[in-house]
């Protein structure tokens, strides 16, 4: 564990005190990542995903807070740092994307004036490097007649080249990690598979790590070195990709890849639901949160929740059906 | 052809979009479509957004006035614009149905759930009295897996899966034939969309119900389809039994469409090579001359810029339209 990690969030909690009462958005949630890696967060909406990835670029949105936890990106204490600090390294050590293009970009400003604005505040350059920088950029991204591009407003372009155009943006100062928030779920499949091909292509070029949140599985699949899979606020199950598809441990992941259907089945096959919904994080139930839609649920996991079950390298879970070969084994019989 | 149930024939819908006199300018939102679909049968309608599958589902219903082309339901003419003969929908909307995309904007908030599964039931008159109506609405929430407790809640009482579900029983109240489902599961998550895509299977089985299945996540459609049309800019491109079409597309709109669905399996992901499509989706108002994919295709020649290719039937029951179907297999 002693090689140096990018990021490193230990048993980060955060919560938002609604008029409500406390939801606990994040309980006990543990990610790391090294330089260059692509790590894949996958979940439910509402299972703490972004906000897990919002944490660490110190965009928790009112009423919320990080109660615990440490959150340490590239050196930075991202929990201690003030709103000042924290601007410095926002959009240049560590950038987002989110996931719809429509609304993230300004639109009374041209596409230009957006990205030089980013390169300006953060590199001092001037303003005609900067507008040859944001011409370069645009042309990174895979964008024609970049010249024209710069002047134009966002409306005046199509939703793969907004996203281009957004990733154009987090890139201008190269930065060491990026936040990927659903890139591609309001693109349409082939602008989508443009887009992801684009982001592989470029994290080959300048070496960043990227952590991609997304509902879709197949994105993961296909791109992610790693993968967690978070569910109520909890990380269930992180594994590598090929640990996740094919060695699933938890109850909850193999429902998600049972439940979603192939595109190469060879013959019409039932999908397997995950049965019931979500739970409230208002009042989530004692044990784990899993437990009222698992179908291997047991007394002991309405009443506790599991404690960590390591295999492989750094494949782990938490679920106490693998802890009941500890039970078996005798270490936890009274 | 006579065990067609639904039969459409040249489908146009072009809206209006700007422009005077000889100036004036259309979307051609769905240009010279025709499907048939057989009882009993789902048929699914795939493309990117945009391509008129949506507007072509609704104009089959009415929702829209058609601009041109023929729609027959179970043998009685719906509408044939060249005859100018258009009939009273209201009979009709008993037996055609459609299930909206967004569980949250389809549902009228200030409605409890029982009432806007009865509202149908009232304007049918299909309940005799005020205690059989109640009954009705009962029945269909149970088929949907809701119960009687939920008839006097109210939508924003419901998760998105559950809002969904109501959407159903609203459309199931009038015990329709025929029901077009709008990307009833794109708004849902992962795991509660195989819940709802299962229910749309348990009720075809139960009640004999005809989908036209409308969504632009080919997997998800093809696991509940018995064939595929594939829309590309207002034109059907392909259409093809649904293995049939995902093991062995004809049409390179089709083949890179396939190819780009990310495989939810790394090693298979790994292995696959994908046609990425360079460039974007014309405009459906002034679209490419002769086939509208041209632009965008690498077979491209200078016969698909001078004429529109026909559907034609290529092998039984697979259809496709493309000048160069030779040098893209």
């Amino acid at each position: 564990m002693d090689d140096k990690y990018l990021v490193d969030i230990q048993h980060e909690r955060l919560s938002f005190f609604t008029p409500a009462g406390e939801v606990k958005a994040l309980s006990d949630v543990s990610i790391h990542l090294k330089e260059g890696e692509v790590l894949g967060i996958v979940g439910e909406s509402g299972s703490g995903k972004s906000v897990t990835a919002y944490s660490l670029m110190g965009l928790t949105a009112y009423p919320g807070r990080i109660i615990g936890g440490t959150l340490q990106f590239n050196d930075h204490q991202i929990e201690t740092m003030t709103e000042k600090e924290m601007r410095k390294i926002r959009g240049n050590e560590v950038s987002i994307i989110f996931q719809d293009p429509m609304t993230s970009l300004n639109p009374v400003y041209t596409v230009g004036n957006q990205i030089v604005e980013v390169i300006r505040l953060h590199t001092g350059k001037n303003k005609q490097e900067a507008k040859a920088r944001a011409k370069e950029l645009l042309e990174l991204v895979g964008i024609n007649e970049p010249e024209k591009r710069l002047k134009q407003y966002p409306h005046e372009l199509s939703g793969g080249m907004r996203q281009r155009v957004m990733i154009a943006i987090a890139l201008a100062c190269e930065p060491k990690l990026l936040i990927a928030d659903e890139p591609t779920t309001a693109l349409d499949v082939t602008i989508q598979a443009q887009i992801l091909e684009l982001m592989m292509e470029l994290k080959e070029k300048l070496g960043m790590a990227i952590i991609m949140i997304t509902h879709d599985l197949g994105v993961v699949a296909s791109i992610c070195d790693n993968i967690a899979v978070m569910y109520a606020g909890k990380i269930v199950e992180y594994g590598t990709t090929d640990q996740i598809f094919y060695e699933p441990k938890h109850m909850y992941t193999k429902g998600l890849i049972r439940s979603i259907p192939h595109i190469d089945a060879k013959e019409h096959e039932r999908l397997v639901p995950i049965e019931g919904s979500p739970v409230d994080l208002l009042n989530p139930p004692p044990g784990c949160p899993f437990a009222p839609r698992c179908e291997a649920c047991m007394q002991i996991c309405l009443r506790e929740m599991p404690p960590i079950t390591q295999f492989n390298g750094d494949h782990i879970t938490q679920c106490w059906l693998h802890q009941k070969e500890e039970f078996e084994k005798g270490e936890y019989n009274e | 052809m006579s065990d067609d149930f639904i039969k459409v024939e040249h489908l146009k819908q072009y809206f209006p979009a700007g422009g005077f006199g000889k100036n004036k300018k259309f979307v051609q939102a769905v240009d010279d479509v025709s499907f048939t679909i057989k009882k009993g049968e789902t048929l699914g309608l795939v493309g990117e957004s945009g391509c008129g599958k949506t507007t072509t589902g609704r104009a089959l219903l009415r929702l829209y006035e058609p601009t041109g082309g023929r729609f027959i339901y179970d043998g009685e003419v719906i509408f044939d614009v060249e005859k100018k003969q258009f009939v009273n929908m209201l009979p009709y909307r008993k037996k055609m149905q459609i299930v909206f995309q967004d569980p949250y904007a389809s549902l009228d908030p200030r409605m409890t759930v029982g009432d806007i599964v009865g509202e149908a039931i009232d304007t049918h008159h299909l309940a005799a009295n005020k205690k059989e109506r109640y009954d009705m609405v009962i029945e269909m929430l149970e088929r949907v897996g809701l119960n009687s407790e939920h008839a006097n809640r109210y939508p924003h009482e419901f998760s998105g899966g559950q809002r969904q579900r109501v959407g159903i029983a609203r459309a199931l109240a009038v015990k329709p034939e025929f029901i077009v489902c709008d990307e009833p599961i794109s708004a849902l998550d992962v795991s509660i969309q195989a819940q709802v895509l299962n229910m749309f299977e348990d009720l075809q089985k139960d009640l004999g119900l005809t989908y036209l299945f409308i969504a632009h996540d080919l997997s998800a459609v093809k696991h509940i389809s018995n064939r595929i049309g594939v829309m590309y800019l207002g034109t059907l491109v392909e259409l093809a039994d649904s293995f049939e079409i995902t093991q062995h597309p004809i049409h390179p709109y089709t083949q890179s469409l396939i190819s780009a669905i990310p495989i939810a399996d790394p090693k298979l992901a790994r292995a696959s090579k994908r046609i990425i499509l360079e460039g974007d989706v014309p405009s459906p108002v002034n679209p490419p001359s002769g086939c509208r994919f041209r632009t965008r295709c690498k077979y491209a020649t200078e016969q698909c810029a001078l004429e529109k290719p026909e559907f034609k039937e290529v092998e039984p029951g697979h259809f496709a339209a493309c000048h160069n179907l030779d040098k893209c297999n």
